[in-house]
Order: C-alpha cells, then structure tokens, then sequence
C-alpha cells in the first residue's frame, strides 16, 4: 500500500475536476445533466462502500440517508426560507445524527440481519414521511419556481446544484480514500474479514462501525438535498426509493467492492449503459432483463468487479489503483 | 373507531394471514437451507398469479384451482433451474453475492412480465359465494385459500418431516459438510430446496390471484411483508413463518380499528426492527 | 483463468463494443425540409417528449404517445401547418424512453432542449413525471403543453411556460358529487377512502370540502399506502358506519381491488366513485364488481364537442370531431382510443392552433397566443388561468363521467353518464 508511486488521489481529483468542467467550457447542458448524474452515482456508491466494502455491512436500505437529507434540506428551505448551501450544511446533521442513533443498535447485526434491518428502516421512513404533515405528508413538498431567483434564476440555480454535487463527490472519494490508509481503514477492513479475531486484537469494533455508518450516511444526506434542490419538489415514493438503494449496490459490485477506484467505475458504467439502453429503440423493451442479465454475469464470473479484475489481472495495477 | 369492525377485521385478517404465511414460508425456507435471502421472491409471487390467470383466460379456460397446481408445479422447475443459472456458483460467496445474483434474476422476471403482461391491472373473477353471521362475512374465495395454504403446509412438512429427501435437506441445512460425508449429493437436495421455496412463493401468488387484482409489478409489495413475517417468525423457520404471517394478518386486522390505516405499516416496520434487535430468533425461537 | 471466466469477459466486452455508439434518437413523422418544389418556405416544427415504455406508467403512456404520433400524421398528411407569412412547419417529433422515472426525464428534457433543439415540449404522462419535465422547461423557457399531468400542484410553483391540458385533479370527484346528488338528493353519509399518494391526495383535499359544503357528513375518512390491495379493514369500518356513498380510491390496481372488495362484502352504498381505474377495460375482470362503478374520466369516445355546443358557448371550435377522431385512430393502431390517447391528440391540436395564431414558434409569442386560447375541440374546452399564481392551469375543461352498466345482453359495459349532452346511458344508483 506504501508503495504508491502516482498519487491516487489529487489525480482523480485532478480528473474530476476537468470532467466537471468541460461542460461547463463548452456550453453542454445534457452533458451537465448527465454528469450530475453520474457525480450523485459516485456519491452514493463510494459511500455506501465505505460502510459494505471496507466493514462488510451490505446496508440494503441505505438510500434512507439520501431521503433524511433531502427532507431536511427541503424543509429549511422551502418552510424556513433559507439559502440552499446553509441548508445542505445543516440537513447533513440531524442525518448523521439518526445514523449514529440507528447504528447503535442495528450494527450489532450481523449479515443478512443487518441487511433486512436497514430495509426496515428505510420502508418505515417513507411510511413515517408518508404520514407527516409537517414534510408535506403523501403530497410532499414542492417550491414555487420563484425561489429561483435568488440563485440568480432557474438556470443559474441548477448550475449552483452541479457544482454541489461535484464538491460532494469529491470530498466523498477523498474521505474514501483517506480511510482506506488509514488506521481506522485498517481496523473496518479487521471487522470486515473476522469480527471475533479483530477483538481479539485489540479492536473495540463497535465504535469504528458507527464511524463508519456515519460517515457514509452524511455524504448520501448531502446528494438527496441537492438532488431535491434542483428537482424542486420532494415526495416519499422517491427521496426512498429502495430500488436506488440497489442500484448503488450494484454499482460497488459492478466496479469493485471494497476498492476507492470500484465504485467511481461502477457508477458511471451503469449510468452510461443505463442511458444506453433506455435511448436505444431496439433495447429499450429488454432493458431491464439485459440488465439484470449482465449484472448477473458479472456477480457469477467477475464478482470482484471491473477495478478488482483488473488488479488481479495485472498486478502492476495494484500500486496506482486502490 | 367503533369496535363493531373489531370481530370481522380480525377474522378477515387472520384468514389473509394463512396465504401471507405461505409465501413467507418460501422466503424462509430458501434462507434456512442455503443462506439466501432470495430476492427473485416478489417476481416469482406475480409469476404465479400470472399461471392462473393466463390458464383462465387463455382458451381453455382452466378452474383457477387446477391453475394452483400448476403453478406448484411450473414453480418447482423454475427454481430448480433458477438455482442452477444464479446461485450453484456463488453458494457459498458473502451474503451480498447472493443477493446481487437474485436480484439480478428479479430484473430479468420484471422486464419480461412487464413487456408480455403490460403493467394493465388483471383479475381473476372468480366467486364461490359467502357465508354471512352478524357483521362476520366470510368469503367463499378466502375459506379456500386458508384450505389451499394449510393443505400445502401440511405437504410441506410430510415432506421434511416424514421423507428420505426432507431428512437430506434438513440435513444440508445443518450442515453441508456433515451431510455430504454421509453421502448426500448437497447440491441436488440445495436446488430442490430452492425450487420448493419458489413452489411455495408461486401458490401463494396463485392464491392471491384469486382474491385481488395484481399486475407484474404486485409481488414486490407481498415480498416486503414476507420479509417482515419471516423476521418475525425467525429467519429459516417454516413453522415461523406460518405463525408469523397469521400475526401479521391479524395485527392488520385488528389495529386499524384504533389507528389510522396509513400508520399500520410504521407500526409493522417497527415491530420488525425490534424482533431483529431483540429476538432475532423469532418469536417462537430461543432468545438471543 | 478459468475458461468461464474468459467467455463472461468476452461477453462484457461485446456487449461494451456494441453499446459504443451515440444514442440514437426515434424520430417519425415527416422528414425535415426536403427538396421538393414546393414554393413556400417548410420549416421543421420539432416536437420533443419522453415516455414510458417500460416502469408502471407504460400501458397508459404508450396511448398518449399513440394520440401524438397520430396528430402528427394527420398534420403532415394536410401538408403540414401553415402560417400566415406562408411559413408551412413540418412536424418532426423526438421521444425518448424515461422508464417512469423523474431524474430520468429531467436528463432527457435537458438532452431534447439542447442537443436535439426542439422547438416545442410535450409532456410525458402521470403527474409526477410531468413536474419534472416542466422544472426543466421552465429553466430552458421552453413552452410545454401537458397532457397526462392533472396534479393541482403541479400548476401552483409560478410556472410561466407550461399549459395544462387535462382538468386538474381538484375536479376529478367534485363532479362526481354533483351527479350523484343529482342522482339522488336524499344522499348524506359519504365515506372517503383515498389512496396517500400525491395525486390521490390532492382529490380528496379537494373533494371533501366540498362535499361538506353540500350538506354530506364524511363518515369515515382514511388514507391506505400505495400497492395496498387489501382492503377489508376500510370494508368492515365502511360497514360499521353505513354511508350512502363511497369515493376514493387511487391507481389502477388499488381501485381495482377496492371496486371487488365492496362487492364481494355486499355493501350496501347507493353510490361509488372511484378515481383511474373504472375506465381501463380491464377493470371489466372483476365481472359483477365492476357493475355501476362511476370514474371520472377525461374524455370518452362518444362525447359529443362540436360546432353547435361551441356556437353555444360562444367560443371557436377547433380540429376534427370526436368520431372522426376515434375511426382515425382505431384505423392506425387497431384498438380504441383511451382518454390518454386523446389527451395527446389534443395537445398537438392545441399547440397546432396557437402556432397558427401566433404566426411564430418564438415563445414569447406562443405564450401570449396560448394565454387568450378559449377554444372548443372534440377533447373539450380548452382555456389556461393567466392569473400569476396558477398560470397555464387548465380552467374550462369538463370532466366526463363513465358507469359500469349491465347491458341487455348480460355484458358489462362503461357508459358516459355525465355530462348530460354526452351521455349514452342514464346514471344509475347501486344495487
């Protein structure tokens, strides 16, 4: 791991940063569009990464985080008046709040019981948000198109929501990258291969488990209030929408579970053959059997996705790639 | 709420319970012998409703109740053959392989269903009348599912409890290892389990054909419930299940007589997430 | 490595070779400006929507895609649309799959504005789809004419570019009370029991006020969760409390099990409404249940908008009839028009006559043509609120009213029974 000789991470950076850019430069607003996209993609699949591939938890309901956030946000905005980035900042809070609360418990479960836990956390939010007036109840939440203006217009204000999403992109793959070095990294990937040995070598695995949980509610909360700013409206059928949730999964698996490099990978192949296949007029009909059928594949012949494959395949990888 | 809904909400639910139960059964049943929680499940629940409606409507018009045994059947073979495609090479791969290769199984069922069946609701339309005490009406169409679930339950523990096969399975699910050293092919008696467990998700989908309108897209609703009851009735436990899926139509039942009917499913989630922290056994197993 | 493994390589990459191309957009309809000697100046009109071919959405949506590709037809078999300056627009429209999702329709209306530079938006269909849409039209100041959107909601966020087509949501069972104590006065207990979805929601909001302001008492009044199909804990607190009439109710297969459910629990209602389902023709399945079952509907095939009921109301009428309409369309896609399909049809012809009057597809001018639009065609009337808080929402248009009916003959069928200038059968109470 010491032996890295291009640093991974100010190039990646370096290579977002540029990508984030380019449509920008060249006037390309479908290339903006798509590429929020794809940045919300990295989001919620390095995230749910650091809790599945680098602890071993599969946070099946993990799109919770994304809809707590977007709520939140919504709700300083739309009800209290307030500016989108303090909002952003602030919903991120009571979602690692619930996560630390919710991770208490639910981390003492082990493998498919955590998994159906964090699916029934996730059913129960909706139900809850369904229910609640103050959200908005079923009818949910929506601006009136005026708030805009005080981003300097609805143009300006989705611009605004891409670059937020790029910075928590960003920050997501670094603090991704920075754990996967450090100590704390270490012990996640202790508790991840044996639990019961990592406590015997000392790791108290409770207390990095619900770091971890937090850490990777807080950047899901971050995207869902952005994702939700610019879409200016927000209901419960889709701030927790389980199928996102495996989505995100897939994406990991896709790209490398358990590598900082997989998920970036993974997301932006499956948002890419995603759009593929729904713009194409002969596959659009089989598009969700293709699907599934290439995700199957992949799971049953390349499980250590295209970034694990590829370090397995060609060792001199595994110094550049992490 | 007035208390006079109390008495036919509780047997309308207990009875619904019995079907929820048998579906739930097939979760937990897969999830005992290999480990799996098998996420084709909802797919293969709206599979079955489509058995018998496409038998009923297709031109022989065949009884929704013969269409039952064939879907116990077509069930069978389909997760015989499920097994092999998705899960022989990754059974014993973590937890999230096992998923990704159901769910990717789910996808395909989904894409196909929805683009032969469209998403248009379909119904069975068939009566066998009601019998009416009081306020209690018992529906002719629910009397037989209860019929229908329990006889299939009962098939399914002659077949555990009191066969050659149901003795090999049980003992893979104790231990592969073990059984295989007593000369026990695991991988044939892990793909009969899984196409039991699929059998039973695709008669209680047959069931249920006969007492709602469904589209391809129904089964994922009746798979978050298995979920919930499997919990509650402890993961792996058939038995479970059974009594898990009657608590659950119950409780349906009954608390919406003094809750707004939206609040019950928070209530169930709940419930769920507290047996999991508390008893993840079940109900009905040893405590944690 | 194992030869598998080499085979799902191999695989992953043809299928990656073979999705290397651009997307390629479906286009129909006329081919753009050709070469032929026509002496005035043809310009493309292009069109851009989404739909949905796959997601919950797809049966319906694929009708209103089918009344659109229609009206596109019609335009360019009439040798497209004429303006005054002698301008003749060829209607060339886009449409791209958005799988019944929002951040997907988002993306492609991007895509439609900017890459494919349309000139004019469509909607895509069911409420929440059409939000999305119009969020980015707005931003782009493109016009969008909406059709399967009714959600009130939608038409309150201060839009100034969208035109609502369909009535909105609010209408949907206030209708449907006055028919019913038209039906019969002596109704007083009716009980409301609603899907919690955004559409369903909106409905009700509505609804109920306005049944209490005309004199009913809501007996019972409760929300179920989206893909509930159980429905006998609403049926036996339905029962306990003995309403005269029942409305409610929320998509296609919740409806269709609510419908069944009071059947076969024999209650004993004089009258139910319920919203989406009753006028699919699947909903005839459920056989006797179906039976004097009233929705609402946007339009049916024998509603009769013409020349004279416009003279009547002293406003234009505008295309073609209802008949030649649904014989037109049954000739090119060989099955009956849906009132989904309509509605699509309806927003081209809308959109064709305020180009016309506009004499510009500029949409400031589009804009001011369709903010004085009160007009008259087969679908109905068409007038847009002006007023800033719920600009483009559509203010003129009537609900149409359908009942199940047992025929002579034994068969179910779904008669219009409202409004009375349409109707093909008289209402009829329960029994």
């Amino acid at each position: 791991m010491k032996r890295m000789r291009v640093p991974f991470l100010p190039a990646i950076v370096a290579l977002l940063a540029v990508l984030a850019a380019f449509p920008i430069l060249t006037n390309n607003p479908s290339m903006r569009e798509e590429l929020f996209l794809v940045f919300m993609l990295v989001t919620l699949a390095s995230s749910i990464n650091i809790i599945m591939g680098y602890t071993g938890y599969v946070s099946f309901g993990h799109i919770v985080f994304f809809g707590l956030g977007g709520y939140f946000a919504f709700y300083l905005m739309q009800i209290q008046g307030w500016h989108f980035i303090p909002s952003l900042i602030v919903a991120a809070i009571p979602s690692a709040v619930i996560a630390a609360l919710i991770g208490f418990p639910i981390l003492r479960l082990r493998g498919a019981y955590f998994a159906l836990a964090t699916v029934g956390i996730n059913e129960a939010m909706r139900v809850v948000f369904n229910n609640w007036d103050l959200f908005g109840g079923a009818v949910g939440m929506f601006f009136n198109f005026s708030v805009y203006t005080q981003y300097g217009g609805a143009k300006a204000a989705s611009e605004l929501a891409y670059y937020t999403m790029t910075v928590v992109a960003i920050a997501t793959i670094t603090v991704s990258y920075l754990i996967k070095r450090s100590k704390f990294g270490l012990a996640l990937m202790a508790i991840r291969e044996d639990q019961d040995v990592a406590m015997i070598v000392g790791i108290r695995p409770s207390r990095p488990k619900i770091a971890a949980y937090v850490i990777s509610a807080v950047f899901p909360a971050m995207a869902g209030a952005t994702f939700f700013f610019k879409n200016g409206i927000i209901e419960p059928g889709h701030a927790f929408e389980l199928l996102r949730s495996i989505e995100s999964l897939v994406m990991v698996v896709l790209g490398g579970i358990g590598t900082v490099a997989g998920p970036i990978v993974g997301a932006a192949a499956y948002e890419w053959l995603r759009g593929f296949l729904i713009t194409n007029p002969a596959l659009a009909n089989f598009q969700l059997f293709l699907a599934g059928l290439l995700l199957l594949v992949t799971v049953l012949f390349v499980s250590s996705g295209l970034v694990g494959w590829l370090r397995e395949r060609f060792p001199v990888l595994r110094g550049y790639v992490p | 709420m007035s208390l006079e809904a109390l008495i036919p909400s509780a047997i309308d639910g207990l009875m619904l319970g019995f079907v929820y139960g048998l579906a739930a059964m097939g979760l937990t049943l897969i999830f005992g012998v290999m480990r799996v929680i098998n996420l084709s499940h909802g797919p293969v629940i709206a599979l079955g409703m489509f058995v018998v409606y496409t038998l009923f409507t297709g031109p022989l018009g065949v009884n929704p109740y013969l269409g039952i045994v064939a879907a116990l059947v077509i069930g069978l073979a389909f997760g015989v053959v499920e097994y092999f495609v998705a899960l022989d090479r990754v059974i014993n791969a973590p937890e999230l392989t096992t998923l990704l290769a159901t769910f990717s199984v789910n996808l395909m069922i989904i894409g196909i269903a929805t683009s032969v069946f469209t998403t248009t609701p379909r119904a069975v339309d068939v009566s066998l009348g009601s019998v009416g005490i009081g306020n209690v009406t018992v529906l002719g169409t629910h009397a037989v599912a209860v019929l229908v679930a329990i006889v299939v339950a009962a098939g399914l523990y002659g077949l555990l409890f009191r066969t050659r096969v149901g003795k090999s399975i049980r003992a893979v699910a104790n231990n592969r290892a073990a059984a295989e050293l007593m000369g026990i092919d695991s991988r044939r008696m892990l793909a009969l389990a899984f196409g039991i467990g699929t059998s039973l998700a695709m008669v209680s989908g047959a069931l249920l054909s006969t007492l709602f309108p469904f589209n391809p897209l129904s089964g994922t609703g009746y798979e978050v419930k298995s979920f919930v009851i499997v919990v509650l009735g402890g993961l792996g436990n058939p038995t479970g299940a059974l009594l898990g899926g009657i608590v659950i139509g119950l409780l349906e039942g009954v608390t919406t007589v003094f809750i707004p009917v939206s609040w019950v499913p928070v209530l169930e989630y709940v419930i769920f997430i507290l047996i999991l922290l508390v008893r993840p056994a079940g109900l009905l197993g040893a405590r944690a | 490595m194992r030869p598998t493994r080499i085979v799902a390589i191999a695989i992953v990459g043809l299928v990656a070779a073979a999705c290397g191309g651009t997307t390629t957009p479906q286009a129909s309809g006329a081919p753009t400006a050709g070469g032929s000697a026509a002496p005035a100046v043809s310009k493309a009109l292009n069109i851009g929507f989404t739909n949905s071919q796959t997601g919950a959405q797809q049966v319906a949506s694929t009708k209103q895609t089918e009344g659109i590709k229609l009206w596109v037809d019609q335009v360019t078999k009439a040798g497209g649309i004429k303006l005054k300056d002698g301008t003749v627009l060829m209607p060339k429209v886009t449409f791209y799959d958005d799988g019944s999702a929002t951040d997907r329709v988002q993306q492609l209306y991007t895509k439609l504005i900017n890459d494919d530079k349309v000139d004019v938006l469509l909607s895509p269909y069911s409420s929440s789809l059409v939000k999305a849409a119009a969020v980015v039209s707005e931003q782009n100041g493109k016009v969008m004419i909406t059709a399967g959107g009714a959600d009130d909601a939608t038409m309150e966020q201060g839009f100034t570019n969208i035109y609502q087509v369909y009535s909105p949501g609010s209408k949907y069972l206030t209708g449907a009370i006055d028919l019913m104590l038209k039906l019969d006065p002596s109704i007083k207990k009716v009980a409301i029991v609603n899907e919690k979805d955004s559409f369903s929601v909106s409905v009700v909001t509505a609804a109920k006020p306005y049944a209490e302001s005309k004199g009913l008492q809501v007996v019972v009044n409760q929300g179920y969760d989206t893909g509930t199909t159980d429905f006998a804990p609403f049926i036996n607190q339905i029962v306990a409390a003995a309403p005269d009439a029942i409305i409610g109710g929320g998509h296609l297969v919740d409806g269709t099990a609510f419908a069944k459910a009071l059947k076969e629990k024999n209650v004993s209602a004089r009258f139910v409404a319920l919203l989406v389902a009753p006028p699919e023709p699947t909903f005839a399945d459920i056989g006797d249940a179906a039976n004097f079952t009233v929705g609402p509907s946007q339009w049916e095939i024998p509603v009769k908008y013409n020349e004279a009921a416009a003279k009547a109301l002293n406003i234009p009428f505008y295309g073609i009839t209802s008949d030649s309409f649904t014989s037109a369309y049954r000739a090119m896609f060989n099955s009956a028009p849906s009132y989904h399909s309509a509605g699509g049809f309806a927003a081209g012809l809308i959109l064709q006559r305020a180009l016309e009057d506009a004499g510009s597809t500029d949409p400031a001018k589009l804009r001011a043509s369709l903010d004085k639009t009160d007009v008259m065609t087969f679908f109905g009337r068409t007038k847009f609120s002006t007023d800033a808080k719920t600009h483009g929402k559509q203010v003129a248009h009537d609900m149409v009213y359908i009942q199940w009916q047992k025929g002579s003959d034994g068969k179910l069928a779904a008669q219009v029974v409202w409004p009375t200038e349409a109707k093909t059968a008289e209402a009829q109470l329960r029994k």
